[in-house]
């Protein structure tokens, strides 16, 4: 989560297509520094008749039809309490759907008590889905971690490593071989709906860079063209990349499957040890291969163990048949 | 552990020639090194890292070691930080 999420925020953040919120504002501009704390909207309706139990000022305060017609009910009568009331309870916003511009007096409140009016062009259904799924992504955990980050035949996968083990290199040689870059050194991750970690640049205009010691920086989506670039996506794996250990044990079967928490989410993982001849990038496509095959059901490691102790078995009965019919013939 | 508050001073921040210069002092120490901006942390051994925190002048940042050589590797990044890189 962002230390402040303002109103101003809002309005900039750059969505696009199904995502737009088509938002401007008409009143209250000097209230745009207002901080939203909720990943929430509120529909002010009952507030407006003038019952505020359980109001809750923290959200931003979306009108549509039902409570615009009654706007204009209540300006008919010009009775403007419920509305000041509202303004005074620090409300970071109002936003109407339809484009519908509220009374001038409205505004004027708005003015006044220095909350922003917003104008949506979208209906109020639409609006809320949009609303409630943008807000849930700025409120999602938020990290920033070290590594680079690629999508490998669909798979996204985040290599780690110490720096200058050779994971950009790695994710080179994986463009080359037809992956995408999503980004090299500081991955933005968040986890969004509890259980998914979405892995973008931290920066979307310096994102697809690659730091290659020797080469220097180089800017991917020129070189390989737009196709060996991803904006965003799913991490599905984490692969770490370590110097060579001669001291240490590496998996050999692979039978069990490790796995790592980022935000509180387990995704599976496995460690790659680096040393020179062991190309680096066809061992990450063939433990993304291994990882797709394990979730449609085939487990390759388990499926020969089991193929092992079949034939152990096999050959256990056969030696023992063997050996029986040997001894009857010697009867 | 160690850790150091330092504000960059040079009017362009840190663009790509003062993080190669930081990036290029902290690979000659075996700790690692992380440089803090808010909530961001990056490993000062990566360039692209460095580059897009986005470090304005006037920022303060919070340098960190952990290793063998932490001392020395963050007072001299602080120096070359304070020495506004040589500019």
């Amino acid at each position: 989560m962002p230390k402040s999420f303002t109103v101003l925020d809002l309005l900039d953040l750059d969505l696009k297509d199904h995502n737009a919120l088509n938002l401007t504002c008409k009143a209250g501009r000097k209230g745009l520094s207002k901080v939203i704390t909720q990943p929430d909207i509120n529909r002010p309706g009952l507030a407006l008749s003038g019952f505020f139990d359980d109001f809750n000022p923290n959200r931003p305060q979306l009108f549509g039809n039902g409570e615009t017609a009654y706007l204009r009910k209540l300006s008919e009568h010009s009775s403007w309490e419920s509305i000041e009331e509202i303004f005074g309870r620090g409300i970071p916003c109002c936003i109407f759907t339809n484009s519908y511009l509220p009374e001038e007096r409205f505004l004027h409140l708005a003015e006044t008590h220095q909350v922003p009016v917003l104008l949506s062009d979208l209906n109020s259904s639409d609006f809320t889905v949009r609303i409630i799924r943008t807000l849930a992504d700025v409120f999602a955990p938020q990290r920033t971690i070290h590594g680079v980050f690629v999508e490998v035949s669909g798979v996204g996968v985040l290599l780690l490593g110490d720096s200058g083990v050779g994971k950009s290199e790695a994710a080179l040689e994986l463009i080359e071989r037809g992956h995408r870059l999503v980004c090299d050194d500081a991955v933005d991750i968040r986890c969004v709906s509890g259980n998914t970690l979405l892995g973008k640049p931290v920066n979307p205009t310096l994102g697809h860079h690659l730091e290659v010691r020797g080469i220097g920086i180089i800017n991917v989506a020129q070189l390989f063209g737009v196709a060996a670039i991803q904006f965003q996506k799913e991490i599905e794996m984490i692969i770490e990349l370590e110097t060579w250990d001669q001291n240490k044990e590496y998996e050999r079967l692979g039978t069990k499957d490790q796995s790592a928490a980022i935000l509180g989410v387990s995704l599976p993982s496995m460690k790659i040890p680096v040393k020179p001849g062991r190309n680096i990038a066809i061992l990450i496509e063939t433990a993304v291969m291994n990882h797709r095959l394990k979730k449609m059901g085939f487990h390759s490691a388990q499926e020969f163990n089991q193929n092992v102790i079949q034939w152990l078995e096999s050959e256990n009965a056969r030696t023992v048949y063997l050996r029986k019919t040997q001894e009857n013939q010697f009867l | 552990m160690v850790e150091k508050d330092v504000t960059v001073k040079n009017r362009a921040g840190i663009h790509a020639r003062p993080a190669g210069m930081i990036v290029t002092l902290a690979n000659k120490f075996t700790s690692q090194i992380f440089i803090e901006k808010e909530d961001d942390k990056i490993n000062a051994k990566s360039i692209m890292g460095l580059i897009t925190l986005g470090v304005l002048c006037n920022t303060t940042i919070k340098l960190s070691a952990v290793g063998v050589d932490e001392v020395a590797a963050v007072e001299a990044l602080a120096k070359l930080i304070d020495n506004r890189f040589e500019e």
